[in-house]
């Protein structure tokens, strides 16, 4: 058994509480939502705190996924489990289905966080991925109030995020916009495993079927989790079509920048970054197509 | 899961639980404790006044230990002891003897050698504190150049790591060969076709669920040592223990309790059990060590690590002539290879696979690097896993030089039924088999011409599907006594069988099972000759106190040593059971005939009684037959007259993902033929978790290093073991070969399908991706290499 260097623990009930515990202690200490990713560092000794702060008791407060008009809001305590549930989210965002069925197992999804995920901020993070895609933005929480930033500036690199060291994200936001799908594919050794290459899509059409906007993901290609404006650009008032998917794959991998690793060869992995990145798009597009032309609700694509 | 009788019979899966009065499925006596989480393994153990040890490992693969100050763990306030090498030293117990006849640090004292290797220990009062204050020890390294790749672990200019070594100028272990070099040189010579395939077997862990660890407990009032360790032969460890510690053999008490998985990762004696009993010894308390996962993958036996170079040699009919083969075997730091003496190479000799030859040859060489010792474990019959591997990869290659379907070459060349007892070109008697039946089964379930139909047309359409064959015979029970010896000890089983006044028994065995079902299989087998229903005898095993002396469980030794063991004391007690009977009925003991669980006088049906009267008349009042004591039981060592040789046949149907190179093992078909089969259930268990190996092994697992010798496989994140979503609903058959010298017949199934389905998976990958012109590719076949491989570039993995 493995076990962690000597810390402290609180547990906090209410987002205020936290915010002021973490403002008097300072880098010190961390909060553990899920903790699927903290306490195995901890006990690895890869990570080592002198406080704890357990925000679970978070859950009736952050623990939702709401739908407005235009926007879905999603607390940053929400389980995996509870977005895979969701009927809202799986209407709106078909990506997060596809990625929480991938993600670890259900012992993990039972426990592990929306938040979590993004403020672990690993660059093979599933959920970072589909965030990107869908042009997520967090809201986060500190001494003066709340702020809100965009995906692209919410994660500085491998393991570091915009929240400061006295903040707490609290919500994520997700853009709603009509005639619109997105799809998550994944290449892993193993069930479970972290990603070889994972890439989301999101596509809109305009009423006369031609690209409005296209959005794609990709994770364990680069530092993080980075959306690939460049594919966009390419996309957009284009009718949907094998070559488009062709020349965005190519463009994906160009913009990634893989490593080689025990998970496979960054020459592999430039290949996923297009194969993957092709699949999604083709797969995003078919759902809008089957939703427009009146198929089954949910029915899978 | 789909079960077919011989014949091709579906079976239904429906006759679980029939209480059978010896041979027969049943579920198993222990799973009632298991499935309710009520098992007890060494790290439930809880003794008053136990203290906790850690030990501090090597960051370093190569390294000179310059000093180790323990002066800030000391004074820990919840330490209590902290040992260094230097210590252990003084006490002559720095060192330790290997299963190899090698020698291995317990703690280091002059240099580190591998990754992980065992420097110092603290013992603390609990678990945290020790671990803590293993970063208070603060250890001066020079850094050395390691040796990590093990083809320039002979060059010249290569470091010395085993300089402890009087004399010792490389990092030679051993040469070895087998068969004749000369004259498979002719054969090769005027043979039509020779194919020549590099192979590398990488090197695998067992990993088993349960990590290794012991409670040590030294009683200094009564002298003696009781050891609660995760190990599969606590009679050999306790004489080791004996010769290294000098502590005498009769005040040593090893206790094996329920074990989480074996695999051979737990025969060899690891530094921290002895670590753990000098910290008993020095503090008079009990002391547990656990080690933790990474500790567990980075230092204990890996299984492996062979780089092969396989030559078939053949007509252009497709008769195959002569199998050649040299490998460099890769032994880590220390030559710890837990195999009989006299086969340093375990039974890799069986490299001539199911196959009638001409002629054989191998040449070995063994050397060391800067990586953890081990080398024979992961369910491989001492290295039989390499050898199959080998000669089954190597027809593959030579069916696909030939154009020649690989099952049809297969059976053209199998050693004939009427050929058996069989003596390889390696010397090695097969005792018996009949394989045609045994592949034509596999063909059968399979459907192995509509595999190969529809492959026709899904390549037609671009996809791209694989059908694998492997073939296998394998050699287990070691061992007749004569051959094989571990360290001097002989490997015969001992057992002992009471029978109490109202009919129950007890057997205790000299095995001891780490999941394989002993308490259940072992009951069956008396069973089976005394007719006491299973659920009435008690088999007791993994105690040294309460056990006969034998070598363990490993190598699936435990059915073809021990199992015949169980089934001849339990004869013998039937002989003295018919004694009594004669006394009690008034007849000769020739007009006696046994009806199992009764003795019945012959043409008098009525007169009759049961092993359970008789056990009560045994032990009861009133006169027994002349010379017959009283009391019923009895005690045997058994020596096996020679190995058994269990084979099956497996095929295997992958898909892979044209864009993504990911393989999918879609359907796994493995017929075996293990001999008489004691618990059908018992065996497909066995054979469904061997099957699930063999796809690990294949598809995703790797004890890998950087080239600064760092382990990169030191988590279950890292080192990946399949899960239920990579592998099929397995279909399993079998037939049935008894062995001849066996007493009933049984043969050992344990490690059959982590032997045979390797070679299946992987000659079914190679298959798929013929088009891309490719005839062989490196385990483990992760997606990036397979992708690499259809790109035509298929590289080792070392």
């Amino acid at each position: 058994m493995q076990v962690p260097a000597p810390f402290e623990y609180r547990r906090v009930s209410t987002v205020d509480e936290a915010v002021a515990l973490l403002y008097r202690l300072g880098d010190t200490a961390r909060l553990v939502a899920g903790g699927h990713s903290l306490l195995p560092m901890m006990k690895l000794r890869l990570a080592n705190f002198e406080y704890l702060i357990d925000i679970n008791e978070l859950h009736d407060e952050l623990g939702y996924v709401r739908a407005e008009p235009g926007l879905i809001r999603i607390g940053a305590m929400t389980r995996h489990r509870e977005l895979r549930e969701s009927a809202e989210l799986a209407a709106a965002f078909p990506v997060f289905g596809d990625a929480e069925r991938v993600i670890a197992d259900p012992l993990v999804r039972n426990r592990g966080t929306l938040g979590g995920s993004l403020c672990q901020a690993d660059p093979s993070e599933d959920l970072s991925a589909v965030c990107t895609t869908l042009d997520a933005s967090c809201v986060i929480h500190g001494m003066d109030g709340e702020r809100v930033v965009s995906m692209e500036d919410f994660h500085r690199g491998p393991y570091e995020t915009a929240v400061g060291d006295a903040e707490i994200l609290t919500e994520v936001r997700f853009p709603v916009r009509p005639r619109g799908s997105s799809a998550y594919e994944t290449v892993e050794r193993r069930a479970g495993d972290w990603a070889v290459v994972s890439a989301g899509a999101a596509v809109w059409l305009d009423e006369a079927g031609l690209i409005a906007d296209a959005r794609v993901g990709l994770a364990a290609v680069g530092p993080h989790t980075a959306g690939i404006p460049g594919i966009a650009e390419a996309l957009r008032g284009q009718r949907p079509a094998e070559e488009l998917w062709a020349r965005a794959g190519d463009i994906a991998a160009e913009a990634c920048d893989p490593v080689t690793d025990r998970r496979g060869s960054a020459a592999y992995k430039r290949h996923l970054a297009r194969e993957l990145t092709m699949r999604v798009l083709r797969r995003s597009v078919a759902r809008i197509d089957a939703h427009i032309g009146g198929h089954i609700d949910g029915q899978e694509v | 899961m789909t079960t077919y009788a011989a014949g091709g019979h579906r079976t239904a899966f429906v006759d679980n639980d029939t209480k059978p009065n010896g041979h027969g499925r049943m579920l198993r006596k222990e799973d009632p404790r298991f499935v309710r989480g009520r098992g007890r393994y060494v790290d439930d153990l809880q003794l008053p006044g136990m203290l906790h040890l850690a030990i501090l490992r090597s960051p370093f693969a190569h390294a000179r230990v310059v000093s180790v100050d323990t002066t800030l763990a000391e004074a820990h306030p919840k330490v209590r002891l902290v040992v260094t090498g230097a210590m252990l030293a003084e006490k002559g117990l720095a060192w330790m003897p290997t299963l190899s006849n090698d020698v291995q640090a317990v703690l280091a004292t002059d240099k580190v050698r591998f990754q992980g290797q065992e420097v110092a220990f603290v013992v603390a009062e609990d678990r945290y504190a020790a671990r803590d204050a293993l970063e208070l020890i603060d250890v001066e390294y020079e850094p050395l150049d390691p040796v990590i790749d093990v083809r320039t672990a002979l060059s010249p200019d290569a470091p010395v790591i085993r300089d402890d070594l009087e004399g010792k100028a490389d990092n030679h272990v051993f040469d070895w060969e087998t068969g004749d070099a000369a004259a498979t040189e002719a054969v090769f010579a005027r043979a039509d076709v020779v194919v020549s395939q590099d192979i590398v077997y990488p090197r695998v862990h067992p990993a088993p669920m349960e990590t290794c660890g012991a409670v040590a407990d030294f009683d200094a009032v009564d002298g003696k040592l009781t050891l609660w360790s995760t190990t599969q032969a606590p009679h050999a460890h306790r004489t080791l223990y004996a010769i290294v510690a000098g502590l005498p053999e009769h005040k040593i008490r090893v206790v094996s309790p329920d074990i989480g998985g074996g695999f051979g990762n737990k025969v060899p004696i690891y530094p921290g059990y002895v670590c753990a009993i000098v910290g008993s010894l020095l503090t008079g308390k009990p002391v547990k060590w656990m080690e933790d996962r990474a500790e567990n993958l980075i230092s204990t036996g890996f299984a492996r690590d062979y780089v092969m170079r396989g030559e078939i040699a053949a007509t252009r009919d497709g008769r195959i002539l002569a199998v050649r083969t040299h490998v460099l075997a890769d032994h880590g730091a220390f030559n710890g290879v837990a195999a009989p003496v006299k086969y340093p190479a375990g039974f890799f000799g069986v490299f001539t696979g199911s196959y009638d030859l001409e002629a054989a040859y191998c040449e070995m060489t063994a050397v060391y690097t800067n990586k953890a010792p081990g080398g024979v474990a992961y369910a491989c019959s001492f290295r039989i896993t390499e050898a199959v591997y080998l000669v089954e990869r190597i027809v593959d290659c030579l069916a696909r030089e030939l154009d020649m379907d690989p099952v049809e070459l297969r059976m053209r060349n199998f050693i004939r039924p009427e050929q058996f007892p069989y003596r390889t070109r390696t010397g090695w008697v097969y005792d018996s088999g009949n394989y045609a039946p045994t592949m034509e089964l596999a063909k059968e379930i399979a459907g192995y011409d509509a595999l190969r139909a529809e492959q026709k047309e899904r390549r037609a359409r671009g996809e791209i599907m694989g059908v694998g064959v492997s073939f296998f015979t394998e050699a287990v029970g070691a061992g007749p006594r004569k051959d094989m010896d571990i360290l001097g000890l002989g490997m015969a089983d001992g057992c002992e069988l009471r029978v109490h006044p109202t009919g129950k028994a007890v057997v205790r065995l000299s095995v001891q099972t780490q999941g394989q079902g002993h308490e259940t299989t072992f009951a069956q087998i008396v069973a089976e000759e005394l007719g006491i229903p299973p659920q009435d005898i008690e088999v007791v095993h993994g105690d040294t106190d309460q056990t006969p002396f034998g070598l363990g469980t490993y190598g699936s030794r435990s059915t073809p040593v021990s199992g015949a063991a169980a089934a001849l004391v339990a004869r013998k007690v039937r002989d003295k059971a018919r004694l009594i009977a004669s006394g009690m009925l008034e007849v000769s003991v020739a007009d006696l005939e046994w009806e199992k669980g009764a003795f019945r006088v012959a043409g008098d049906p009525d007169a009759s009684v049961t092993i359970q009267d008789i056990a009560m008349k045994a032990h009861g009042a009133g006169d027994l037959p002349e010379g017959v004591e009283g009391g019923l039981e009895a005690q045997i060592c058994y020596n096996p007259e020679n190995l058994t040789y269990p084979h099956g046949a497996y095929i295997c149907v992958v898909d892979i993902d044209p864009g993504t190179a990911k393989v999918t093992v879609r359907r796994f078909v493995a017929v075996d033929d293990c001999g008489t089969r004691i618990n059908p259930m018992i065996i497909e268990g066995q054979v469904h978790g061997g099957l699930t190996d063999g796809v690990g092994m294949a598809l995703m697992e790797m004890i890998a290093f950087d080239e600064d010798g760092n382990c990169l496989s030191g988590s279950l994140m890292d080192y990946l073991i399949p899960t239920a979503l990579e592998v099929p609903d397995w279909e399993t058959g079998f037939t049935v070969t008894p062995s001849p010298h066996h007493p009933i017949g049984a043969k050992g199934v344990g490690e059959s399908a982590t032997v045979g389905s390797p070679p299946a998976i992987v000659n079914a990958v190679v298959d798929a991706l013929s088009p891309f012109g490719i005839r062989h590719a490196d385990m483990p076949l992760t997606p990036s290499r397979v992708w690499e491989a259809m790109r035509g570039r298929p590289t080792p993995p070392i």
